[in-house]
């Protein structure tokens, strides 16, 4: 299969996405003749013009009400917030209004959009800058939540994103971006609620979001070399949890590792945590464990910015004192 | 005066107006729960505007959203039964008094959050300006909707897109509570004049009597042309009175039921604080003295269109009141489409 980078994929998911449905348009801040800040909506522009690829003034909260407006009458907007940090700004649209649609409705109406951002460590870009705010999202009844970690998946989840009649909320790690992958050509679609078993194995199953998959599988390798053979799950959409399949692995492993790039206090590893030990307690031959990134702001400093989110070797650590115990 | 015009403003006013008056009475004897928002005061902004949008067009609106629902022709018992969270309600009692929609009447939302109206309604705008239908977004928001964020945000793309937007603006501050009695609008806005906010971004700003339904058909008719012209969003001010029961979160029926005999004079205005409401301000009161003023046969047909309007709303409260509750077991149903 031909390979992509992540942002590749993403890109070949909303062009496919807008040639199958002219009601799919793209808004966002400099997403249009400039293609993106990390080109991540390159091309597009010179495909689908401004009338489909729209740039949107610094106003998150007006531009993504008016996004949640126009999902209402037909449009199907996939919004653009550039850094993640930046949702903070556009809660009360998201929150109180396109999450709330359906219900208050009582199925009268829905929004059907997607909002796509980044998160994630790694480029020294400091505290308001580098957040993983996923777990937010996901404490709000009415939104769906996606975490692609493969260029496959990007490309699937998004497609699936944007045909969803709720409104869909995807988290993109901008240390993807430039991970290659198989990707298929044509339709790819990948069902939100279905986990992806990356690596099978016998001693433990490590459940990761995001970018922490790429660090499970780097964790695994090491970790085989030690004669530990670890399986890796990534739930790649967090609402709606394919936690069937997490109680499944469980079930052959007796042992659990939850790894999460969001802060740990109160988080998604917590949660999925939780759901494992009230729903595979009697295959459980230990604790169930978590390692999620340090409950403080991301410094932007080189010497303190890897400490904060879990990498292979904390993994592997972790991965090691589970099976000891 | 065109006086068919000011009958068909009449019922739509009598309508809201005997429709609050059984959600007050309904509210004051604790048949609903939770805390609630009345239009009175305010019927004949609504009137005249409701009376000249189309089909086509998209609305947002607030928690103050009964009248503009009836307006736009939503039946009065769904409404109702809505308001007391029953699963005979507009929303099959989910929404209830600050949610009541309509997705089949073109209503976008109706948000509690005031200003992110705004936003939605520029959304629909957008989305109408793609359909080239004629359509355009209305956004009908208080004067607190301007102390929040989204509204600039959303006039700023509005006016930059030229969406079609017609914002209308039911100025209710008034002697507010809480706020400074006698200053223009409020002590909250830097602004003494709200129609300079728009005017800021080039969005031509107009102030309309909101107590006089003509005016404000004529204004948002306007108003709409330009939109449907494609010149981009057009704000109006309509100026409405405040009405003594608007107290914050539980409004009462201060001047109590509404008696059409103080416009025929059948009924001498009683002395005291309501004097004025009675004499002048109320709008209903108001526009039923102009379309008696025709004389004829003017005295009994307001008679027998308030008797009309009564029976359709003692018909609605009979449908509300008779309406299942939702079943239990259905709590979690349309949390997602």
């Amino acid at each position: 299969m031909r390979t992509l980078s992540y942002r590749e994929a993403v890109i070949e998911a909303l062009a496919g996405e807008m040639r199958r449905d002219p009601s799919v348009v793209l808004m966002g801040e400099d997403i249009g003749a400039a293609g993106g800040v990390f080109r991540q909506t390159a091309g597009l522009f010179d495909e689908f013009g401004a009338a489909r690829v729209i740039d949107t003034p610094i106003s998150e909260a007006g531009a993504f009400g008016i996004a949640v407006g126009a999902s209402m009458c037909g449009l199907r907007p996939v919004f653009e917030v550039m850094f993640g940090d930046f949702i903070t700004l556009v809660m009360d649209p998201l929150v109180n209004q396109a999450a709330k649609l359906s219900y208050m409705s009582a199925g009268g109406f829905s929004a059907p959009l997607v909002l796509r951002t980044t998160m994630g460590v790694g480029s020294n870009l400091g505290p308001q800058h580098s957040q993983s705010l996923h777990a937010w999202a996901c404490h709000v009844p009415g939104l769906k939540v996606a975490l692609p970690a493969s260029p496959a998946d990007a490309k699937g989840l998004f497609a699936s994103a944007i045909r969803d009649p709720n409104p869909v909320v995807i988290f993109e790690d901008r240390m993807l971006y430039t991970l290659r992958g198989p990707v298929p050509e044509g339709e790819h679609l990948v069902p939100l609620g279905s986990a992806a078993l990356r690596r099978a194995g016998r001693d433990a199953t490590v459940v990761a979001t995001g970018r922490m998959v790429a660090h499970a599988l780097d964790a695994a390798d090491r970790l085989a070399g030690e004669g530990l053979e670890i399986e890796v799950i990534d739930p790649r959409s967090l609402v709606p949890l394919d936690l069937e399949a997490l109680v499944a692995s469980v079930r052959r492993t007796h042992r659990v590792l939850v790894v999460d790039g969001g802060a740990r206090r109160y988080g998604a590893a917590a949660e999925i945590a939780a759901e494992l030990a009230e729903s595979a307690f009697d295959w459980l031959d230990a604790p169930v464990r978590r390692l999620a990134a340090e409950d403080v702001p991301i410094p932007i400093s080189r010497t303190l910015e890897p400490l904060v989110q879990p990498d292979a070797a904390r993994i592997a650590a972790a991965v090691h004192a589970l099976v000891a115990g | 005066m065109d006086a068919e015009q000011g009958w068909r403003f009449l019922e739509t006013m009598l309508l809201m107006r005997r429709f609050e008056e059984a959600v007050g009475t309904l509210g004051a004897r604790g048949a609903f729960p939770g805390h609630y928002h009345l239009y009175i005061g305010q019927e004949a902004t609504g009137a005249g505007a409701f009376s000249v949008l189309r089909e086509q067009d998209r609305i947002a609106t607030t928690h103050r959203n009964h009248g503009h629902v009836l307006a736009r022709g939503a039946d009065p018992g769904a409404a109702l039964a809505e308001i007391l969270g029953r699963e005979g309600g507009l929303n099959r009692g989910r929404g209830g008094t600050i949610h009541l929609c309509a997705p089949d009447l073109g209503f976008v939302s109706t948000s509690g959050i005031v200003g992110s109206v705004v936003g939605l309604a520029a959304g629909a705008a957008f989305a109408c300006k793609g359909r080239g239908d004629g359509g355009i977004g209305v956004a009908l928001f208080g004067d607190g909707a301007l102390e929040e964020g989204i509204p600039f945000e959303a006039m700023n793309i509005a006016a930059l897109w030229k969406l079609p937007l017609l914002l209308l603006c039911e100025n209710n501050s008034a002697d507010a509570w809480g706020m400074a009695k006698g200053g223009y609008p409020a002590l909250v806005h830097a602004a003494n004049d709200l129609r300079a906010i728009p005017g800021a971004l080039g969005i031509p700003a107009i102030r309309v009597e909101g107590i006089d339904p003509f005016a404000v058909c004529d204004a948002v008719a306007t108003a709409a042309a330009r939109c449907r012209a494609g010149e981009g969003p057009v704000f109006i001010e309509a100026m409405t009175r405040r009405w003594a029961g608007s107290a914050p979160l539980w409004p009462e029926l201060a001047t109590g039921i509404t008696d059409l005999g103080m416009a025929t004079g059948e009924t001498p205005i009683p002395e005291g604080p309501h004097a004025e409401w009675f004499a002048r301000n109320d709008p209903v009161l108001r526009l039923a003295r102009l379309v008696l003023a025709q004389g004829g046969d003017s005295a009994a047909r307001l008679r027998a269109l308030d008797a009309a309007v009564c029976a359709r709303i003692g018909a609605a409260e009979r449908f509300a009141l008779a309406s299942p509750l939702p079943d239990p077991a259905t709590a979690t149903d349309f949390t997602f489409a």
